[in-house]
Order: structure tokens, then sequence, then C-alpha cells
């Protein structure tokens, strides 16, 4: 045995303890699924043991499936899909329900077996959990958490997860397990009847064992001759209300785009109606159909693989290495740098935060304060912790106060002069090695620099509002950006936990530049006279977060309004007008409607509601359409502008690895997250149905939907992004 | 192709569909045989002649189970060899038994059938049934199958009804059911209900509220808001099929609704020589009939559609048809009728319909069709088409002219 150590006490109890060798966390691999069999089997055969206690030699239990792995027989299973789908299906069913078989093996092993989970259960560690007879969990560790997140990245437990917790909770109380990753504390778990018990980790086995002793004839409920599905199986008066409502409430969230909740609620149904081992086989047929489905794997790719692998800083330019970001100076304490302020004494780092005057720097300090008082209010952490966390922003006008800082980020408003008095008097101060990094979101870098001393240690962070909740961060080259400035700038999004990409210099830089595409699409649409309501429902039927008018709403029209002058100002002749620009124009200037901001926009508010503007007919340059186009028209428009305006970005060198810009599209604007991202949405279509749909929007709505040069070599030689743009940055 | 023709047509009269209902008391059997007793009695009929009973149910289980239409025939002890089946078409069902039973005749397999329907909701609740449509996620997630009740609302907002207007419309249904019985124009088509004794226990319809008007309406909370804005939210659900909208006027409740319940009906259908031979006297001829899918989600618009199946079928056109019926399952189904082939209202739901006396569902299609057999007669019309909306998307109508 290589991944477990096994120890048969004097009772006859066998403790299992999962300690894979050489790695951080024990996850599910095949090799260690070969092991847990033999000690099933073991277990079940051997008569000098009575039961058995599974527990971990790491500080977590389990991390779930091996998704490396997983991800590695994807290529070959797709190769046969297209021989023989049937035989590829089969192959791939036979490979899932093995594990399902082994978790069933040791609940049907006819020994009590108890779980000692002493640390972090997810996915398949978890679902170990929920095949033992007997559950139990640690209560004094903090980051023990029991949870299900593989809907998350587009698949399904598929270990029994959807079979046994809603058999053990009912589907209400299993639904936000299996279809939000919602995690739980060991007490919450205890509480809906999950666990059987918690204890300190030094008393956690011996109450697993005391428990396998107490229980020799455990067998799960599921197993027993007059079990009831809790909270009622579907054909149940009760029982049929809630599974009608849980159809219902997930397919008015998703808008039908996650197969994987779709699929849940399939093997959750299906699985109901039948005996365990039926219901284990079913659910690994609806596990087997959303890995061969390319939502997952583009999920699994960017929202787990690459996520993590840009996080950890792999944008980073080649020769530089990783070093440490302990002080920060935020300069401009409005509701960006206070956000920043606050993100960063979040993650450890010390602040000086800097306004004109020390109404404004507390000002934003306050922003931090108010943030902590409501967790510690919500119990989401202690007064301790959060006067730690206020402690570490020192609010003052005071720029000597920078000396010591690693990296500043300067957030006052979008003034060129200003902003150079700023660079000068923080340069006045800093350290040779302090990084300064400007969160500007339209004035070219290059230009700023022009202000600085040391212009290779100048470079863009361009943060997206509210600071706290996007997880996107811009790092921005100028023209003299040196690697280290990139580098410093990498080491700081990543200790504050955000995604950093990396982007060249230009106006928009990427994620905006996207988004205006997504909001112009918006405006094209209301000109040509289709209905509001139909436009912003697409949008989400497509799977954005919020339609385009109420996105422009958001981040206020008038803000729209300034944008727009500066950018005539700035190109001058070339400046193309648009169809959003009357519409901007009357909206602020006749209606001085700004958005949510001033409680009117596209939209009326009304404390938490709101509903579309009546008046908005009187955009459609040639009144509403008596026929409306097809839903799926407007999808495409909506999701094709923003992916090919993110193909440009590739084509004129703004931006180099695909991932960067499929995390930048999911959380800088919000590209629907199932298709992996603007970049992955073009290689799912493939390069050339991509190409041959975008000319035919082309030809009927007009040059936004032109693809750049690249995407037609692409769609010649049959490339994909991450086929030509993938290995680059890996290398 | 040998005509249909309808020789009798009775009713029970409604009770409310819940425990303090009159007809609670009452077996579904009971009632279901009391009609076929009717007919056997009324028509002085060798029940030897019927080959088959054909019964509409919706919610065929429990007592309503194992085929009641056999056993109801027995029951009322019919010759044995008249045959018996329930069928199923939700609202349409008794309707569509009528239908089918014409069928029967016309394709010349069949002289005579009794057809009808029975739906004892306070005995038998709606959704007793169970049924995959709401629950399996193959259906109800990706079809996106919502309450009937959203659907109506949808139906108002997509079609512009406001709540003024279905409660004008409700009004209106109580007004015209009032003035019916009070000039005795469901008598012929009435048959009592005898309990256990053989005492009657219900002579008339009780779900029934004559001084209903727009102030007493206007009191009633919308039914359907909480299930569609809040929990579990099937709004959100439904206007994925209607993106056009942004949100669901929610506008009926149970005034503007049609009303839970009790009740069972029968037609008696046949072959003219074999009405001959028994001596009974044709009322009407089937002149066609039709049924038809539509839309799901928004579930209730078949009529529109299934009548104008039913005209062409029968080579009329909207304007040949003297009265209208159509079941007043929700007040916006029959605004959206009207609206959808610009009819005359007073010439759809004269006596008014099931808002003002209730929709004993497997029931309600032949009882509709029944009432118009007697109206014709009554009001010395030719034509009349009868249509219900039907869950899951469906509409089913006959056309009938008198003889």
């Amino acid at each position: 045995m290589e991944h477990f150590k096994l120890d048969l006490d004097k009772n006859g109890i066998l403790l299992i303890t999962f300690d894979s060798p050489g790695r951080s966390m024990n996850v599910l691999s095949n090799a260690v699924m070969a092991e847990f069999g033999q000690i099933v089997e073991k277990i079940k055969t051997e008569a000098d043991i009575k039961g058995a206690v599974i527990t971990s030699g790491k500080a977590a239990f389990c991390a779930g499936a091996d998704l490396d792995e997983m991800g590695g027989q994807t290529a070959e299973l797709q190769s046969m899909m297209s021989s023989d789908p049937e035989a590829a299906k089969k192959k791939l069913f036979d490979q899932v329900y093995s594990l399902n078989q082994e978790f069933r093996a040791l609940e049907t092993c006819g020994k009590p077996i108890a779980a000692a989970v002493n640390g972090l259960a997810l996915g398949g560690g978890f679902e170990i959990v929920l095949a033992c007879h007997g559950r139990f969990a640690a209560n004094d560790n903090p980051k023990l958490k029991l949870g299900l997140p593989e809907a998350l990245v587009g698949l399904l437990p598929g270990a029994g997860g959807t079979q046994r917790l809603p058999r053990l909770v009912g589907l209400m109380a299993a639904a936000p397990i299996l279809t939000q990753g919602k995690q739980l504390k060991a007490s919450e778990a205890q509480a809906m009847g999950i666990l059987h018990g918690t204890a300190p980790q030094t008393e956690l086995i011996k109450t697993a064992k005391q428990w396998v002793k107490d229980n020799p004839k455990a067998k799960q409920p599921w197993d027993a001759d007059r079990f009831k599905f809790p909270g009622g199986a579907p054909y149940t008066a009760q029982g049929f209300q809630m599974f009608a409502g849980a159809n219902a409430m997930i397919r008015k969230e998703t808008y039908g785009n996650y197969p994987a909740m779709e699929n849940i609620l399939k093997a959750v149904y299906e699985g109901s109606l039948v005996p365990m081992d039926a219901a284990l086989r079913i659910e690994s047929r609806y596990f087997a159909d959303l890995f061969l489905r390319p939502e997952s794997k583009n999920m699994i790719r960017s929202l787990f693989v690459s996520k993590q692998a840009i996080e950890k800083g792999e944008g980073r330019p080649a020769g530089q290495t990783k070093g440490e970001i302990n002080k920060v100076g935020v300069i401009g304490a409005g509701f960006m740098g206070a956000g920043i302020a606050y993100v960063s004494a979040m993650s450890g780092i010390e602040v000086v935060l800097i306004d004109r005057d020390q109404e404004g720097a507390d000002k934003g300090k306050q922003f931090t304060i108010d943030e902590q008082t409501k967790r510690v209010k919500r119990r989401k952490s202690t007064q301790e912790k959060a006067d730690k966390i206020i402690n570490r922003i020192e609010a003052t006008t005071d720029y000597a106060k920078l000396n010591d800082v690693d990296l500043i980020v300067e957030a006052v408003f979008e003034d060129s002069a200003l902003k150079a008095k700023i660079t000068e008097l923080a340069e006045d101060v800093i350290g040779d090695k302090a990084v300064f990094g400007s969160n500007t979101s339209t004035i070219p870098i290059t230009d700023l620099a022009k202000a600085s001393k040391r212009p290779d240690n100048f470079i863009g962070i361009h943060f997206f509002s509210p600071v706290h909740k996007m997880m996107l961060v811009e790092i921005i080259k100028g023209e003299k950006t040196s690697d280290y400035a990139i580098s410093r700038a990498i080491d700081f999004v990543s200790r504050i936990r955000k995604v950093p990409i990396v982007v060249e210099d230009t106006r928009g830089f990427y994620a905006n530049r996207c988004v205006m595409r997504y909001i112009q699409e918006g405006y094209n649409l209301l000109s040509e006279g289709v209905k509001p309501a139909l436009i912003e429902n697409a949008a989400k039927m497509a799977g954005m977060p919020v339609g385009p008018l109420a996105l422009q709403d958001e981040v206020a029209i008038d803000l729209g309004y300034k944008v727009m002058q500066q950018t005539k100002r700035d190109l001058g002749n070339n400046y193309e007008p648009n169809a959003g620009e009357p519409i901007i124009t009357a909206m602020v200037e006749k209606y001085e409607r700004f958005g949510r901001k001033n409680g009117k926009g596209f939209y009326v508010y009304n404390g938490k509601e709101k509903h579309l503007w009546e008046e908005l007919g009187q955009f459609a340059v040639n009144g509403i359409l008596d026929e409306q186009p097809a839903v799926q028209e407007i999808k495409d428009r909506i999701m094709y502008t923003q992916a090919i305006e993110a193909a440009r970005t590739f084509d004129e060198g703004i931006i180099h690895d695909p991932r960067e810009a499929d995390l930048g599209s999911i959380f800088g604007w919000g590209f629907a997250p199932f298709t992996g991202g603007a970049i992955s949405f073009i290689d799912t279509k493939g390069a050339k149905a991509f190409v041959a749909r975008a000319d035919e929007l082309r030809d009927a709505h007009g040059s936004q939907f032109e693809v750049p040069a690249l995407l037609r070599d692409m769609a010649e030689k049959g490339d994909s992004f991450y086929s030509r743009f993938g290995q680059k940055k890996a290398a | 192709m040998t005509d249909a023709y309808i020789f009798d047509a009775v009713r029970t009269p409604r009770g409310k569909g819940k425990k303090s209902g009159s007809l609670h008391e009452i077996t579904a059997l009971s009632l279901l045989t009391q009609q076929l007793e009717a007919i056997r009695d009324r028509n002085d009929l060798d029940t030897s002649k019927v080959d088959d009973v054909i019964m509409g149910c919706v919610s065929p289980v429990g007592e309503q189970g194992a085929d009641i239409a056999r056993v109801a025939a027995i029951s009322a002890d019919y010759a044995e060899t008249a045959a018996g089946v329930t069928i199923n078409r939700f609202c349409a069902s008794g309707l569509e038994a009528v239908n089918m039973g014409a069928a029967k005749v016309m394709s010349g397999m069949s002289d005579m059938i009794v057809a009808g329907g029975i739906e004892s909701m306070s005995r038998v609740p709606m959704g007793s049934d169970g049924g995959a449509m709401a629950v399996d996620p193959s259906f109800a997630y990706e079809h996106q199958l919502v309450p009937q009740g959203i659907s109506a609302d949808l139906i108002a907002t997509k079609y512009g009804f406001s709540r003024d207007d279905c409660d004008a419309y409700a009004v209106e249904s109580q007004k015209r059911t009032a003035k019916a019985w009070d000039e005795g124009r469901f008598d012929k088509g009435i048959v009592p209900v005898k309990d256990q004794l053989g005492v009657t226990i219900l002579s008339k319809d009780e779900h029934m509220r004559p001084s209903t008007d727009m102030q007493s309406l206007g009191a009633l909370n919308p039914s359907f808001i909480g299930m569609g804005t809040v929990m579990p939210g099937f709004d959100g659900v439904a206007l994925q099929k209607y993106p056009e909208l942004e949100k669901i006027n929610h506008v009926h409740h149970a005034g503007n609704s049609s009303g839970i319940v009790d009740g069972a009906s029968a037609v008696l259908i046949g072959t003219k020589e074999m009405g001959e031979a028994l001596g009974l006297k044709a009322r009407a001829r089937i002149k066609s009939f039709a049924e038809i899918g539509s839309e799901p989600t928004i579930m209730l618009t078949g009529p529109e559609f299934v009548a104008a199946k039913a005209l062409k079928k029968a080579g009329m056109e909207v304007g040949d048809i003297d009265l209208y019926e159509l079941n007043e399952a929700f007040a916006a189904v029959v605004l959206r009728f009207l609206q959808a082939h610009d009819i005359d209202p007073a010439i759809m739901n004269v006596n008014g319909g099931a808002i003002s006396m209730g929709h004993p569902l497997g029931a309600t299609g032949a009882m509709i069709l029944g009432t118009m057999v007697d109206e014709l007669e009554r009001s010395d019309k030719e034509t009349s088409l009868i249509t219900l909306c039907v869950g899951g998307g469906m509409g089913a109508a006959t056309i009938i002219e008198r003889v």
C-alpha cells in the first residue's frame, strides 16, 4: 500500500489512514482507487477485521477527484467519440462507474465503517464520507468544510453524491450543496443529519472507533427495508411540489445553459425512484454525459486549471521570480482607492491610504471599517480579526509615509495633470525598487509614464468596480515598463487573491474594450427597433449576468457620455459615430437619466425593484419592429461581437495568452462562464464555423462582426487559439 | 362515412369541490352511475345496443382508477356487452370522449356509444395521479413547463388583458349563469344527484355567486404571484420562452378562474339507423371535431388553433357558427379566443361557464356540449362550436348542428 496506512487494533477495528506520498492533498486517482478496492476486499474477507475507520494523514481529509488525471483522458475519448461513439461512451461509463462500485462495495461489505473526517473533504472526498455508515468530523478545525463543488466546473458528484446526499437530507437541503457548491461546516452537517457526531481532532478517531464497536450491524438507511426518501420522493404529495419546484428554481437561474445542473436534477429524480445500485448506474451515466460535453471541458480548463495557474502568477515574464509584497501605498481614497486598500488589508498587506485631506483619507478607510463590521455582525469574522485588518490601514495625507512601500496604486480622478503631480510626489519618497501602478481605465500608461522619472517601474494596475467583488485585475504594460515591474504587479495581485492578466497598452485595454462591444450591440438592437425586454432577456439567455442596458445603468450612463466625449476629442476625424451616441446624449442631456446612481436610467428604480423605462421605444429609429428577430439571432449578435473583439486583441498583440483572455472575459465582464470564456467560445465552435457565422452577421448587421485576419487564417489552417497561442506562455 | 348523432346529454349539477361541498359525500362511482342510469331511463335504452362507454377522467386513480367507465357501466346495470374505457386528455377529456365516440360511429365500427366524464375533485384532488410532466427534469426543465395559472397570466400579459378585463368577464359569466338558471335553461340536461337513500342531495350548481361585482372581485389577491415571482419563481422559467416580455402580470384569482367542483356527464351518440331502431330522436349532428397540440409553456392557447382546424374540416368559417362555447378555465383564455377570431362576445358562453359554475375536469367537455345541444334548441339556432384549452399545450373542439 502506497497511499493508505493500515492499522488493526486489538478490537479488530482497522484504521485506514489516507496519506498519498509526495502530495499536499489526498486526491482520488486511479492508483488510489486500486488500493482502496483491495482494502475493501480485505475488510470483507478477513474475519479478524470487525469494522473500519477511515481518516487522513494530512491536514485535509481529501480534495476529491484528480482533475488533471481526468483531463488527460479527454483526448483519447474525443477521438473514440468520432469513430465509435457508443463504444467510447461505454468505456467512459465503465471507468466512471467503477468508482461508484468501489464505494458501494464499502457500504455493503457487511461490516461497520466510519469516517473520521479530520479536515477539508470536498467532492469525492466528501462522497467517501457519505458512503460510510458512521460519519464523524472534527469540530476544532476551522478549515474543515464538507462540499461537492463539481457543478462549479460543469460536472456532477459522480461517486454517489447525487444519490446518498438527497437520501440523507432530502432534495431541498441537498440542492444548494449539489448545484451551487455550498460548503458545510461540521456543525452544520451534523445539524442536517449528515454527520453522526463531531469531536475534537484528538478524540476523533476514538469516537469513530467507539461507534464502529457499538454498531456491528450498521447499514445505510437506504439499504434498510422501509426506507423513506426524506422530504418525499417525487411521487408523494410533499415530494411532488419539491421536485417540481427544484426544476423551476434551477431553470430560472441557469437558462438551460449549464448541463451539469440539468443532469444533477435528472440523476436525483431518476435515482430516487430506484434502489441504490441502479441509482448509482444512473448517476454514472449522467456524469459520463457531462464529461463528454464542451461545457465541462471549458469550465474545468478556465475556472479550475487556468485560474489556479494564473492566480499563482504563471503570467510572470520569464526570468522573473516571485517576491513578497508587504506594504502598499494607495493614493486617492475614493470608491476605487478605498476598495483597493480594503482588499489589500484583508490579505495581510500594510496600507498607506493617502488623500488630499485627512477627511477624504478617513472616509476611504471607513469603507474597510464598515465592511468588517458587517462581517462581524454576520459572524463571518471576529472583532479581533476585524481590528487587525482595520489597523493595517493608515489613512493620511503625508506622502513621506510611502517611503517603505513595495508598490503604489494611484486611483485618483482620470486627469493626466493630477496623476502627473501625484507621480512626482510619490517618486520623491519611494524606494528604487518600488513599483508605481496607476489604476487608470482610460488614459494610456505610456502617456502617464512620461511624468515618471523611472518609467521602467511605472505600470497600469487596472481594477474593476466594485473592487472587493471583482476578481480580475489587468496589468498594463507601458512602452518602457520592465519585466520586473510586471512581476511585482503580479506579486501584488496574487497576494490579494485576484486574477492578474497582462495586457498591452491600448484604449480600453482588454476587458473594457470588449465589454464596450457588448453595450454597443445593445444600442444597435435598441435603435433597430428590437423590444428592450427582448434585448435584455436574450442577453441573459446567452449567459450574460445582466443585459447590456442594465450594465450601462450600473456603470452609469453619464460616465459613458464622458468617455464618448473624450474619445471624440482624442480621435478627432477618426471618430466613427455609432448607434449609442444619440441615445446616450438624449439620456444625459435631455432626460438626466444617469443610471442606477440617480434612480433613473434605462430602468426605473424603486428600491429593490426595477423595470425598463417605458419611453425607450423612442430610440428605435424606425419604430419598434412589427416582427421581432429570433432570440438566437440576438444571442449570436451579443456573443459574437464580444468574442470578435477579444480575437482582435490577439490579432493586435494586446493580449497573448488564451487563458488570460478567457479569464479576463469571465471575471472582468461576466462573459458566460459555461463557455469557458470569450476565446474558448470561439475555439468550441471552431474557427471555421465561427468565421462563417460572423460573416453572416456582418452582412446582415454591420462591420462590428468583421473578423480579424488572424481568425481567417486560423479558419483556413484549422487552428484554435489554444493550439496556436496556448504553448507560448507555458514554455 | 356514417354520420354521428347526439340523442341525449345529461349532467350532474356541480358541487363545490371541497369537503363542505354537497357532493363530497357521494362517491365518484355513484355520480357517474347515476348519469348512466339517467341516459338509460330517459331514453328507455336497450343497453345491449351500446357498444362502448367512454369516460374522460383527469385523475384516474384511487376510486376513479381501474377504468371507472367499465365499473360504472356495470354498476348502472348496463348489459354486460357494453364495454367501458377511461380516457385522459386533461381538461378536454369529456369532449374527447364524445369525439372518440363519434369517430367510432363515423367509422362504422360502433352503432351506439355513451360518452362523458367524471371528476370528483373533492374526493380525488387534482394532481393525485402524479405524472412526469411537472417533476421529471427531462420534461419540466428542458421544456419549461409552468403551472396553468402562470400560463393564463402569461396569456393576459402577452395579449394585453388587464385585471379589469378579466374581472369584467367573470362578472358577466356569473350574470349569464344566474339568468340561465332563472329561465330554466339547464332544466333539460340536469340530473339531480341522489344520496345513499335515494333522496336528492343536489339539484343546482352550487359554485355560483350571482352577486359578484367588480368591487368584490377587486378585493381578491392574484393567485399565482407567489409561485410566479418568489418560490419557486415560475415566471422566470416562462419568460425564457417569451423573452419579449419583461414580466408577467398576475391577473387571475379564484373569482376569474374556473372553480374546483365535483360532477359527471354523459352523452348518447349513435348512427341515425340505430337511433331509429331504438325509437330515439336525433337532436344534433356532429359535423366535425379536432384536437391539436400547441406551445406547452403558454399552454392554454390551443382553442384558437383547434377551432380553426375543426372549422376547416367542416368546411365552415368563423362567421358560420351561431354559438361558441369555450371552457372558462381562466378569463384570459376566453378573451384571447375572442380576440384571435374576432368573435362577438354576445355569442360566446351564452350561459356562463366554469368561472360561474365550476370545472369538473374530466366531465366538463361533455357537459358544455350538452349545454349547447339544449341551447341550440331553446334559442332556435343551428350551429355551435365547443372547445377547451388543455394542459400540456393542447386543444379539442367539436362542431355540432341541430337536426
